[in-house]
């Protein structure tokens, strides 16, 4: 077997480099993924040191991330936890949507995008990043807090509006006409519903049938199922990403929650190799003149999460404080807002620089912006316990 | 006790103590705790007081809770020379998850005898043998020292 030399080298010194960043996103608490898109900037088209022999395996790299991104938040995803969010915060989840989609939307056609940039830059800014929410939201100890449900229900609601959403953006990304991507859409949709069905009646089964007590076997046969179906998926034009969702959805129990455990380093090299590959597709030169732009729409979406949050909080009849902190904790966008690039961007250099600045500006400033509000009260005596600000 | 799902992340419980404290408890879904109590002046606002990993949060219930039942066993038994009471915890991977009791066999092959299940703060007495198990319930068994330990192989049999 012949190996290229050239491409283990500048791979070793990408994933080293990409390490060094994490570790340093992490000193100050915050994400590691605008790093990574950092780090594609400088490595791809217009930067500082290009990388040929890598670029093949990123950007193999980065589809499987995509779908493993996916995978794991069906994975995370519980039917009675969505029907408890839906009944309590269908409202919360309608003023999300539109507070959230239409700054991105106008700007969109402010700039002069198409509209399938349109509405790929509505869908960037309306989902706030699940992952940097959670993990925040533990990092600052405020899980006990009474607001904590409204922002998770807003969050797994987004998320599952994600389903319906992805097929649409990649059928009009193919070229497909409006019916044809209402077609996908209901076919996703439909997929999603009986993913549904199949894991209440038949979980028990699909689980024991991918089920092993090796952790490599396990790993191999959900890795496997869901590629085959977010093939499948692609093929019939839904959306790779909505395939593995499905598959993640379908897994309960104990399968799933050994699958996200053996599937979590395979996703974080991949995402990471996903968010790499979307900053070497954006050139820096077109990025900095779009800055400007990028940090007034991070503004204003910034603003109208917090009412949004506000607005879902007040609904569990939390008091001031606490609104703001539920508004604040969803100004991060992040992976989703990527992956929604990722699908779309295929013909649009404005759009890709346009999101990847909006995702750098929100990713860093949001989670200081949640850490920011407390409420000016003065510290209780009595044992507490340092809360963790690794 | 008031309990408020957490979506994505696991449960939380709430309780007002008799002094007027509300405590909460965050189970999350990783198996990990956190307890918190709440602010008198804004009670939207928690104080994280404890983070406890699995087994630290196993060594508190076990502490708080679990030996008191074994404990009624075990005045029970005391009164029977050779008979003992033990418990065993049934296993995520253990092959009898979702399995009703019955299908373990484990009295004929044992002559120990499953009197209850512990599950979660539930307890189910001298369950039928069309009971399902489920991880992480813990079964009560009386019986010889050598039948509780023959129960424990059956349910720990990959």
């Amino acid at each position: 077997m012949h190996t290229s030399v050239a491409l283990l080298l500048e791979l070793g010194l990408i994933l080293t480099a990409l390490s060094a960043l994490g570790a340093l996103a992490r000193r100050f608490a915050l994400t590691p993924v605008p790093l990574y898109l950092l780090a594609g900037l400088a490595l791809g088209e217009g930067g500082i040191a290009p990388v040929p022999a890598a670029d093949e395996f990123v950007e193999i790299g980065a589809a499987i991330g995509v779908v493993l991104l996916l995978l794991t938040l069906g994975l995370e995803f519980s039917l009675g936890e969505f029907a408890a969010s839906a009944r309590r915060h269908v409202r919360s989840a309608v003023v999300d949507l539109v507070l959230n989609a239409t700054p991105g939307a106008v700007v969109g056609w402010l700039v002069g995008l198409s509209p399938l940039g349109v509405l790929a830059l509505a869908g960037a800014t309306w989902v706030s990043s699940s992952g940097i929410i959670a993990r925040l939201l533990t990092d600052l100890g405020r899980l006990g807090n009474r607001e904590t449900p409204a922002v998770l229900s807003v969050l797994v609601l987004e998320d599952f509006a994600m389903a319906a959403y992805l097929p649409l953006l990649t059928v009009l990304a193919a070229g497909g006409s409006w019916w044809q991507a209402g077609l996908g859409v209901l076919l996703a949709v439909g997929a999603v519903a009986v993913a549904f069905v199949a894991s209440r009646r038949w979980g028990h089964q699909i689980g024991r049938l991918l089920s092993h007590p090796e952790p490599e076997q396990l790993m191999l046969r959900v890795l496997g199922t869901t590629l085959v179906v977010a093939g499948l998926a692609e093929l019939v034009g839904a959306s790779a990403a909505v395939g593995a969702f499905l598959v993640g959805l379908t897994l309960t129990g104990v399968v799933a929650d050994r699958a996200r455990a053996v599937l979590a380093p395979l996703r974080d090299l991949f995402a990471a190799t996903f968010f790499l590959a979307i900053g070497f597709a954006v050139d820096v030169r077109a990025l900095l003149p779009l800055l400007p732009a990028a940090i007034a729409l991070a503004a204003v979406t910034a603003g109208t999460k917090v009412l949004t949050g506000a607005y879902a909080a007040s609904l569990d009849g939390v008091g001031r404080w606490g609104r703001l902190r539920a508004g604040t904790a969803l100004i991060p966008r992040g992976e989703f807002s990527i992956v929604i690039l990722g699908l779309a961007a295929v013909a649009d250099p404005t759009l890709g620089a346009l999101v990847t600045a909006y995702v750098l500006v929100l990713a860093i400033t949001g989670p200081v912006l949640a850490r920011l509000v407390r409420a000016p009260l003065p510290a209780r005596s009595g044992p507490n316990v340092r809360v963790d600000r690794r | 006790m008031n309990e408020v799902l957490l979506p994505g992340v696991g449960l939380r419980y709430e309780f007002d103590t008799a002094e007027g404290n509300r405590i909460g408890i965050v189970a999350r879904r990783d198996g990990r705790f956190e307890v918190v109590d709440y602010d008198r002046r804004d009670p939207d606002r928690s104080r994280l007081l404890l983070r406890l990993t699995e087994e630290e949060a196993d060594a508190v219930a076990e502490i708080l809770g679990a030996p008191r039942i074994a404990e009624r066993f075990a005045d029970l038994t005391r009164e029977v020379p050779g008979l003992s009471a033990g418990q065993v915890e049934v296993a995520a991977d253990s092959r009898y998850v979702d399995r009703p009791l019955g299908e373990t066999r484990a009295r004929t092959r044992t002559g120990a005898s499953i009197v209850a299940i512990v599950r979660g703060e539930a307890v189910i007495a001298s369950p039928s043998p069309v009971e399902v198990l489920r991880a992480k319930d813990v079964l009560v068994v009386i019986g010889t020292p050598d039948g509780i330990a023959g129960v424990d192989r059956i349910i720990h049999a990959p």
